[in-house]
């Protein structure tokens, strides 16, 4: 399964092709296609449009029994000023953060590493290690948090950022979209660093790396996406509200505000801001990203 | 072929036919080139210090607990830590007559069942559209994927709002256009698919942008010469994009059915499993027995006979990817 798919070369997935075949006079078969994705996208914004709306509206105005989408009291930014002294949004933020950077950092170090290995160094146990790393592309993570709650504990992790990091450092999957861009590096751009008897880990980190940028951001990209939105893991290994991640502060918030929905609407806003920003400065690497990934990823 | 074995048998030194003779040695070896080869035992030694860092995390964060539960799930482990002993199978036996481990089984099933059917259709429809040539092709990108970037915390947030009864833009909508109120979130047969519309709202753009980038890979040749044949759009999306696309949709339905099967967050935030039980995943039902019903042991045996499913899964979807590929 896996090498298969992933035998297909990983750039070609990710050329680019802004504005093919734009530029067109409009028939009415393109008219009818621009309503039809119009109609989606709407669609696709109105829980952001009706999200702000109600965070900007007073908690009496938002639970008025006639909806509106402009609230007679007129708009205000009490939700966001409350959802800010509260601390907690920024907080979480900053937990989410540092948590994702470290384990997109941690992922992209091991995997690189042990990708390059499988592509290029011939040692003993190699095949071996290569089908144990691809089977284990299916095990579901849900499967494992009954043992790694009971392994945190005894490790005395539980209620620390570790136990949110560590285990969310291993992807196989990834691994093999590395290995597989490293294959495709021409051995020649190697040969003339093995004549001047560069090591294996110079000929790492001066050859190959610098020509697998593209590759690196995209499992950076992908890992930190993942990471920033897990909710069921740290779910379980936290409780201390001042090391939870946002989406799990989130769901706390949400009973501790009960019925306030101009707050609980602030603060999904809120949450949902860094990686819509994320995405509006780095859209084309987003997309490149998610695409050779998601694609060579299976 | 075998004249040519033998032709370098002395020490692998290859006397005759030098690229040839090569390149058979490195099919044989790996990829050792004609360099002399002291490198073996450096070789062995580099490769397993480049692995050392990740097998590390993999032996210690995903093996272990592996095994681990495996061990747990034969005993009577419970979080209070009354009860160690191993038991053999009987959390097994006791989960498949379970009715509540097979509700929330066949909860998984159902929501996997029509969740996937949207969010692949729907996904080719928004490529297809986008893949036409709509101008700023970052506006589409930007609206279709961008729930996609959103913790599933908010995307709870954001529809329990909007399913909200009296408060609810749904319901205000359906009710101005005439229709009749629906009890989105409270209503059994309704829940579930109050889940798959957020789902499928959340989650759809992933699937989008894999299949407009396998769009943008169609050669543009293809369309060139169906158009002075005179095929229309309609035509050349059926007889060119659909079958081109074919092994993207084959592997998109695979990973969607890997990903739904997963399902926990959004319905352990919007319904938490209710009304009555009716949107309980397993997943949930795992964690429940595990973390409110305090047994381990019972929860690790559901854990693997879930694993089971999805090794089950991923076992077919190894065949059919194995036979289209061949």
């Amino acid at each position: 399964m896996a090498t298969e798919t992933l035998t297909r070369p990983v750039t070609a997935t990710a050329k680019s092709s802004a504005g093919r075949r734009t530029g067109r006079r409009m028939t009415p078969g393109r008219a009818a296609v621009l309503a039809v994705a119009a109609l989606l996208a709407v669609l696709w914004l109105v829980p952001f449009a009706w999200a702000t709306a109600t965070a900007f509206k007073s908690e009496t105005d938002a639970a008025a029994p006639k909806i509106s989408w402009i609230p007679p009291s007129g708009f205000t930014a009490d939700a966001f000023i409350k959802v800010f002294q509260d601390g907690n949004i920024p907080l979480w933020t900053w937990n989410s953060l540092y948590t994702s950077a470290a384990i997109t950092a941690i992922t992209l170090v091991i995997s690189a590493l042990v990708a390059y290995a499988l592509s290029r160094i011939d040692f003993r146990g190699k095949k071996v290690l290569m089908v144990v790393i691809i089977a284990s592309i299916i095990i579901p993570p849900p499967v494992l948090i009954i043992p790694l709650f009971y392994q945190m504990v005894a490790l005395h992790m539980i209620d620390t950022s570790w136990a949110i990091i560590l285990p969310q450092v291993i992807h196989p999957a990834m691994v093999f979209v590395l290995k597989k861009f490293f294959d495709q590096i021409p051995r020649e751009l190697e040969e003339a660093a093995v004549m001047d008897g560069a090591s294996r880990m110079r000929i790492f980190l001066q050859v190959v790396l610098p020509l697998s940028r593209p590759i690196l951001a995209a499992v950076a990209i992908f890992v930190f996406i993942g990471a920033w939105n897990n909710f069921l893991w740290p779910f379980i290994a936290t409780n201390d509200g001042s090391i939870l991640t946002l989406p799990v502060g989130l769901q706390t918030i949400k009973s501790a505000y009960g019925i306030q929905y101009a707050q609980n609407m602030a603060s999904a806003l809120l949450a949902a801001l860094p990686l819509i920003l994320m995405f509006l400065f780095f859209q084309r690497q987003i997309i490149k990203g998610v695409a050779t990934t998601g694609l060579a990823g299976t | 072929m075998s004249s040519l074995a033998t032709s370098h048998d002395s020490e692998g030194q290859a006397r005759t036919l030098p690229g040839l003779s090569r390149q058979k040695q490195s099919n044989r070896t790996g990829s050792r080139s004609a360099r002399p080869r002291p490198q073996g035992s450096r070789d062995n030694l580099n490769g397993w210090a480049f692995a050392a860092p990740f097998l590390a995390f993999f032996l210690v964060f995903l093996v272990w607990p592996l095994l681990y539960g495996l061990y747990m799930s034969m005993t009577g482990k419970s979080l209070t830590g009354a009860n160690d002993s191993v038991i053999g199978f009987a959390n097994y036996a006791e989960a498949l007559a379970d009715a509540d481990m097979w509700h929330s089984l066949g909860n998984t099933l159902y929501f996997t069942v029509i969740s996937t059917i949207p969010l692949v259709v729907v996904a080719l429809i928004m490529a297809a559209l986008v893949n036409v040539g709509l101008p700023a092709q970052w506006l589409w990108r930007l609206s279709y994927f961008a729930p996609y970037l959103l913790a599933s915390t908010v995307v709870s947030l954001f529809f329990t709002w909007m399913y909200n009864p009296q408060l609810g833009l749904i319901n205000d909508t359906l009710v101005k256009i005439g229709l009749p109120k629906v009890a989105w979130l409270n209503d059994p047969g309704v829940a579930m698919w109050a889940i798959v519309i957020a789902t499928l709202w959340w989650t759809v753009g992933f699937n989008f942008l894999l299949y407009l980038a396998a769009m943008q890979n169609i050669p543009a040749q293809h369309y060139e010469a169906a158009s002075l044949d005179g095929a229309g759009a309609w035509r050349q999306f059926f007889s060119i994009t659909l079958p081109q696309l074919a092994p993207t949709t084959v592997m998109i339905v695979l990973l969607q059915i890997l990903a739904s099967l997963k399902i926990f967050d959004q319905v352990y935030q919007m319904t938490a499993g209710g009304p009555g039980g009716a949107t309980r995943p397993v997943v949930q039902y795992i964690f429940e027995t595990g973390f409110t019903g305090y047994r381990l042991g019972y929860s690790a045996a559901i854990s693997y006979i879930f694993f089971g499913l999805i090794v089950a899964v991923s076992v077919i979807q190894f065949f059919i990817t194995r036979r289209r590929s061949a």
